[in-house]
């Protein structure tokens, strides 16, 4: 095993125990640590497969701007941990049949090429050639999903409209 | 051998930086105090040895010595790391800035720049959104309405105008065609960046004060409102790890500022060590001006400068900076 | 249009007038070189003052105790054999005090009174324990020449019942006549 290899296994378990422990927590703001945590494992490994580009994006988007976002909600909120209930087995079914499916995929994958002899090797992906590949070989992808994002932008905008009017209404109706 | 070599350099220059950091910050607290009292006609401290000089050391001192409080009904452990994130992330943003040209030593030629990484620029926005979870959860973790208040503030603010600090360097991205930050320098060579992307620099320079949380934009500090905000509950040298972050992420940004838009170490006749101090401390001194000029805006004012003038003018900039490109 | 020229405008006003500022003489007072010489009813140390015959003007009433928002008067009275009260111990503790001069207000013989002299700090806060006798003083302070025995309806060596300051004649309950 080479030097990559086993920082490779280290960030992979890393990962998994954050993640684990991050849908078991009661208390949410640890719930969200625990997953920037993760998130910046999953950063560090794309680091490590030779795309700083994606590395950085992962932790400016995920970790530095949702996570925020969520931690914000939760301040704002101050759900009680206590207070939440245990998911019942209805909400647990689906969640634990796909589970169960993607482990079985990945049992089958890891059967099916014993051995496993895909190396990893550690190549170099510059932003630029990242760039030029999005958008060359993926351009109408990309378009397709700024296109989505527009929508729920507007549709937001539309929401935001609606609610403000009705405020202002109630707050007419006060005065 | 050489690998040893090159490890022994790195040593060195990590060290050579972060005393350098440390220094420069508490010298900078000091300078802001003398300036600022003589902004508003005062000395300023000038008791702790000529002039003051050692203010610094009496107040790092005092520091240490006090005691460090933890409230009971504080979430340990993220009340003790908190600020830890604050000073580690404004340290670590110096990893990529290029503080001068590569010098050659013994015949071997040594950058002046800790890790030359081609996405550095991305490097440093990650690393400043992470800096607002040092606020955060030092506000939540401390379970005091005034540092919970802090808190919100900050993370409502830092990811606000993380945006148009992003957003006001695409431009620069674009002229220089690197988000290595030595190249960006390197693209100076000419004319530094600030003659042609003058709206760029204004929109970084705001949004650069908003994020290290200066005084037009000291919300989540707020004293008059909420003590003092997310550090309300910290004392002793945990106080002092919130307050070293400060000054490390106001040399930090007078340093991008430097390196975006005004040439880096470039300079006549001094060596660029000297030059790039030069900037960093111009900048520093520009912004405790502005602290000693201007009042804190209110939070809808802030939302409102953030969303809907600094954001749609960056936004015009790219796009106009891209048709000039272009053409 | 108009409103964005005028606020650069403003801001440009104080960026000047700030400037300006860099190159005026500071005003402070440094305090340990210049010491500013305090109005006389400036509150700080407290004195038990004496009437203008030398007596202590201190009757140890307690009012002064009473009323202290921070309970950091004591004291403990006595009576001389010629009737006049006096405290046999009296203690403040200022470590406690908050210099609010209500004692001040409250003493019925304008003994106790605050004085400008501030520099009293210690390091060990027993210190700023002041007994009777660092609290006396040998002149009557503010109220130079009040006198309480020469106005109160007691019998002492000043006067005799009815020979007091604005007080009348023992009225002879024996007798009708006007
Ligand atoms: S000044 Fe106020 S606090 Fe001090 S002894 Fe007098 S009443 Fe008490
Ligand atoms: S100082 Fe004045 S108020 Fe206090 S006990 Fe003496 S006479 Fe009474």
């Amino acid at each position: 095993m080479t030097l990559y290899g086993i920082i490779f296994y280290i960030l992979a378990a890393v990962i998994v125990i954050a993640t684990g422990l991050a849908i078991t927590r009661r208390n949410l703001v640890h719930a969200v640590i625990y997953l920037i945590i993760s998130f910046f494992g999953s950063a560090m490994l794309y680091f490590l497969f030779g795309a700083p580009l994606l590395a950085a994006l992962e932790i400016i988007i995920y970790a530095g701007a949702i996570m925020v976002l969520f931690l914000f909600i939760i301040m704002m909120l101050r759900v009680d941990p206590t207070a939440l209930r245990r998911p019942s087995l209805r909400h647990w079914l689906p969640a634990g049949i796909l589970g169960i499916i993607y482990l079985a995929v990945a049992a089958l994958v890891v059967i099916t090429d014993p051995g496993s002899q895909a190396t990893l090797k550690t190549a170099m992906a510059r932003p630029r050639a990242l760039g030029q590949f999005l958008f060359q070989r993926y351009w109408l992808s990309v378009e397709i999903i700024s296109f989505l994002l527009l929508i729920a932008l507007i549709g937001a905008l539309y929401l935001a409209r609606a609610f403000l009017k009705e405020s202002r209404e109630q707050s007419e109706g006060e005065l | 051998m050489d690998w040893i070599v090159g490890f022994l350099v790195l040593i060195i220059k990590l060290a050579l930086v972060l005393g350098g950091l440390l220094l420069l910050a508490a010298y900078l607290v000091l300078l802001e105090r003398k300036f600022l009292g003589r902004l508003q006609i005062r000395y300023g401290p000038n008791r702790a040895g000529p002039f003051g000089v050692l203010q610094p050391l009496a107040d790092t001192i005092k520091m240490l010595t006090k005691e460090d409080a933890v409230p009971e009904a504080a979430d340990r452990v993220l009340f003790l790391l908190a600020p830890a994130v604050v000073a580690a992330e404004a340290l670590l943003i110096f990893a990529v800035v290029p503080f001068g040209t590569s010098v050659t030593l013994l015949g071997k030629k040594i950058p002046m720049v800790i890790t030359d990484l081609n996405v550095g620029l991305l490097f440093v926005f990650a690393l400043a959104s992470l800096g607002v979870y040092g606020v955060a959860l030092g506000g939540w973790a401390s379970n005091s309405k005034y540092s919970l208040l802090g808190g919100i503030r900050g993370a409502a603010q830092m990811i606000s105008y993380e945006l148009s600090l992003g957003l006001s360097l695409v431009p620069i991205v674009m002229l220089a065609r690197s988000f290595s930050l030595v190249d960006i320098v390197r693209a100076q060579a000419n004319y530094p960046f600030i003659l042609v992307q003058p709206v760029s620099f204004t929109i970084f320079f705001i949004s650069a004060m908003a994020e290290t949380k200066r005084i037009p934009f000291d919300l989540p500090e707020a004293e008059n409102e909420l003590g003092a905000g997310y550090h309300t509950e910290y004392s002793g040298m945990r106080f002092g790890l919130f307050f070293l972050g400060e000054y490390v992420n106001l040399q930090v940004f007078g340093a991008l500022v430097a390196v975006f838009f005004l040439g880096g170490w470039r300079g006549p006749i001094l060596p660029p060590v000297v030059w790039f101090l030069v900037k960093i401390l111009a900048v520093s001194i520009l912004m405790i001006w502005v602290r000693g000029t201007l009042p804190r805006l209110r939070y809808d004012q802030l939302m409102h400068l953030g969303w809907k003038v600094l954001i749609p003018v960056a936004l015009l900039n790219i796009v106009i900076t891209g048709a000039v490109l272009l053409l | 249009m108009k409103s964005a020229w005028e606020a650069v405008a403003a801001l440009a006003t104080g960026f000047a007038t700030t400037f300006k500022h860099l190159f005026r003489k500071p005003i402070t007072e440094e305090y340990p070189e210049y010491k500013r010489p305090l109005p006389e009813r400036t509150r700080a140390v407290i004195i038990l003052t004496r009437d203008p015959d030398g007596g202590e003007r201190c009757v140890a009433c307690y009012l002064c105790s009473a009323t202290c928002p921070v309970s950091c008067i004591s004291m403990q009275s006595a009576e001389r054999e010629d009737g006049r009260r006096y405290a046999s111990w009296f203690r403040i503790n200022f470590a406690r005090c908050i210099y609010c001069g209500l004692c001040e207000q409250a003493c019925p013989t304008s003994a106790i009174q605050l004085t400008p002299y501030f520099e009293t700090c210690e390091r060990d806060i027993l210190k700023l324990v002041y007994e009777k006798e660092d609290l006396l003083v040998d002149h009557g302070g503010k109220d130079n020449e009040y006198n309480f025995y020469k106005y109160a309806g007691v019998v002492t060596k000043v006067g005799d019942k009815g020979a007091h300051i604005k007080e009348a004649e023992p009225v002879d309950i024996k007798s009708n006549l006007p």
